[in-house]
């Protein structure tokens, strides 16, 4: 199944149609297909990754993160990606982006808040990295399909020690 | 250091004007056991900011020069380096990041120590000699030289150092440039990006300072900026490179992005107008128009020597890093900011920090594949064993693209390796 086929009705969607989502998304991440991963955002959407010793719900208007995107940066964060000239993900580095646990944790009329554990390998270069830690999803139905309105993640590392930088999508 | 760190660590030829920098200084672990004698071991180095410890009881646990630093305010308000190590057995006194402590405990033996690092009391304090709590060497050290400008604190374990104000020299003049921005000091935004770069330290401090790289590596940056709605404005990218002297530098010049202290965009629209417009005239009533206007409108990438860059671009990012290896270095960097300024500026500072800095932004990360690439290549250095910064040597006042600034990181860097130096 994927992300077109996904009709739900408001509250009525199961926790195997958001895995489902997710393991689409994952598939288009690991696939570098990242116009259509784009296309799985609202047009209000947000992408955020906070620094590590920040509270769950910081704000990224008063507090310093690793990326913090709004709509059209994140747009923006595609376009450069899919160019040669993004020289720290040139060749693009293999990545496999694997979710888990995945539990809703609230819920309201046409609106999801889920988490789910993740765990993500990047190589290049011949060096294999690591990220892991929560996602956290707000996802809205719109024209009767899942869409992602915010995608917080939640690293479980101490910074980027080991990563060194985070220059793929999670 | 072994026969090849006895050859040239870089060569000037003022007649043909080159200067050429032998790449087994970035890979030779000899010469990384000289810096950390003779730089890391002898110069200031960047501990924290003030505004870190705002209340009394406030710590920072910091790795700095390759020492585990407990940086912390007493209830006094002072304002202590300590090498968080314990004076019993040698444990690490202090574990978490950062708090808010009434005392430090050992957990080994249970030594309790006070903020000030005294130690208060031992568990089976009767079985030591009468005076042992008061013998200095019973309770935590504290690094003898800690100096501070603006705010900035700085450490140095040479106790025979000159003073921080004399080390820093011309340096000042553009610190306070960058502080001045602020009517009631800076101060550091929650959250410190914390990453790695496979490559030598002094590639980092070459980058951070080097204009000349921007065009070529920076391409999908000024892409983006042309596809913002109003992320620029029409100001070119020119100015220049300077050498401060005691292997400090800076390049200032206009930049078309849009600054929080102060310069307008259009996205910013008639709100940042008027946001920036208030700015402005309290920076002239402050400083005069001439300054305010340098102030407003300059880019400043200030490096202190040997391994703190100030940048005072399209935000203002506080950054330290310190070598693992001869190939591999840990970053720290912090987000500044105007205390007290408004909501408005403190969300758009951050977004254009994030825009083109840190690990996850849309610009260091291709400095850091470069600086990697960089390190990669000199694995043929016996055979190909020079790089070249000789940009502009022959300029009579470099440009922000030209190498002055490397010039000045690497006579200093070699003057401090070879023992020549004079003076600070
Ligand atoms: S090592 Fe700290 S109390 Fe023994
Ligand atoms: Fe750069």
């Amino acid at each position: 199944m994927n992300a077109e086929t996904i009709g739900l009705a408001s509250n009525a969607v199961s926790r195997a149609e958001v895995e489902d989502f997710l393991y689409y998304e994952a598939e288009l991440l690991d696939a570098w297909r990242l116009p259509e991963w784009l296309q799985l955002f609202t047009e209000d959407a947000t992408y955020e990754v906070p620094t590590t010793n920040l509270p769950a719900d910081a704000s990224s208007d008063e507090n310093l993160f690793y990326i913090a995107d709004d709509r059209f940066r994140l747009g923006e964060r595609v376009k450069r990606l899919m160019k040669r000239a993004a020289h720290a993900e040139f060749p693009h580095s293999k990545t496999r982006h694997i979710v888990a646990n995945v539990s809703l944790r609230g819920r309201d009329v046409g609106r999801l808040d889920i988490s789910c554990s993740f765990v993500t390998y990047r190589t290049k270069d011949s060096a294999t990295h690591l990220f892991f830690g929560t996602l956290r999803y707000q996802l809205v139905q719109a024209e009767g399909q899942l869409r992602i309105r915010c995608k917080r993640v939640l690293l479980d590392t101490d910074g980027l020690r080991q990563q060194g930088r985070l220059s793929i999508i999670l | 250091m072994n026969a090849r760190v006895k050859e040239p660590l870089i060569l000037i030829d003022d007649q043909k004007k080159t200067f050429k920098v032998a790449r087994n200084n970035f890979i030779d672990s000899e010469v990384l056991q000289a810096e950390r004698d003779r730089i890391f071991g002898n110069c200031w180095l960047y501990v924290g900011h003030g505004s870190e410890l705002n209340k009394p009881g406030d710590f920072m646990m910091r790795e700095v020069g390759g020492r585990s630093i407990l940086f912390a305010k007493d209830r006094e308000g002072v304002v202590r380096a300590m090498y968080n190590t314990c004076p019993h057995r040698g444990a690490q006194v202090c574990r978490e990041r950062s708090g808010n402590a009434k005392s430090f405990q050992c957990f080994y033996h249970g030594w309790v120590f006070g903020l000030d690092g005294k130690l208060r009391s031992q568990p089976g304090e009767e079985a030591y000699p009468e005076g042992f709590k008061d013998d200095p060497s019973s309770s935590l050290s504290v690094v003898k030289r800690m100096e501070s400008y603006r705010d900035l604190y700085f450490i140095c374990f040479d106790d025979d150092a000159v003073s921080l104000d004399t080390y820093l020299g011309n340096a000042k003049e553009y610190l306070d440039l960058i502080c001045d921005q602020a009517e009631d000091g800076l101060e550091i935004v929650r959250g410190a990006q914390e990453y790695a770069i496979n490559a030598n330290w002094k590639l980092l401090t070459e980058n951070s300072i080097d204009g000349y790289h921007a065009a070529s590596t920076h391409a999908t940056y000024m892409d983006y900026l042309k596809s913002t709605d109003g992320g620029l404005t029409s100001v070119a990218l020119t100015g220049y490179g300077r050498d401060l002297g005691n292997g400090h530098a800076v390049i200032e010049y206009a930049a078309p992005w849009g600054r929080p202290v102060a310069q307008w965009i259009p996205m910013w629209g008639e709100t940042g107008k008027k946001e920036i417009g208030e700015i402005l005239a309290r920076l002239e009533a402050r400083h005069g128009k001439e300054r305010a206007e340098r102030i407003a409108y300059k880019n400043r990438n200030l490096h202190i020597f040997p391994n703190l860059i100030i940048n005072d671009i399209m935000a203002l990012t506080v950054r330290t890093y310190f070598p693992k290896s001869e190939s591999e270095m840990q970053v720290n960097a912090w987000a500044a900011a105007p205390r007290g300024e408004s909501g408005w500026a403190r969300k758009f500072r951050l977004f254009n920090f994030l825009e083109f800095l840190g690990p996850g932004g849309f610009a260091t990360p291709d400095d850091v594949e470069a600086l990697e690439h960089c390190q990669r290549g000199y694995l043929n250095s016996r055979e190909v064993r020079w790089n070249d910064i000789s940009k502009g040597m022959s300029q009579a006042t470099p440009a922000m693209t030209d190498e002055e600034q490397m010039r000045a990181f690497w006579k200093q860097w070699n003057a401090r390796m070879t023992g020549m130096q004079a003076g600070a």
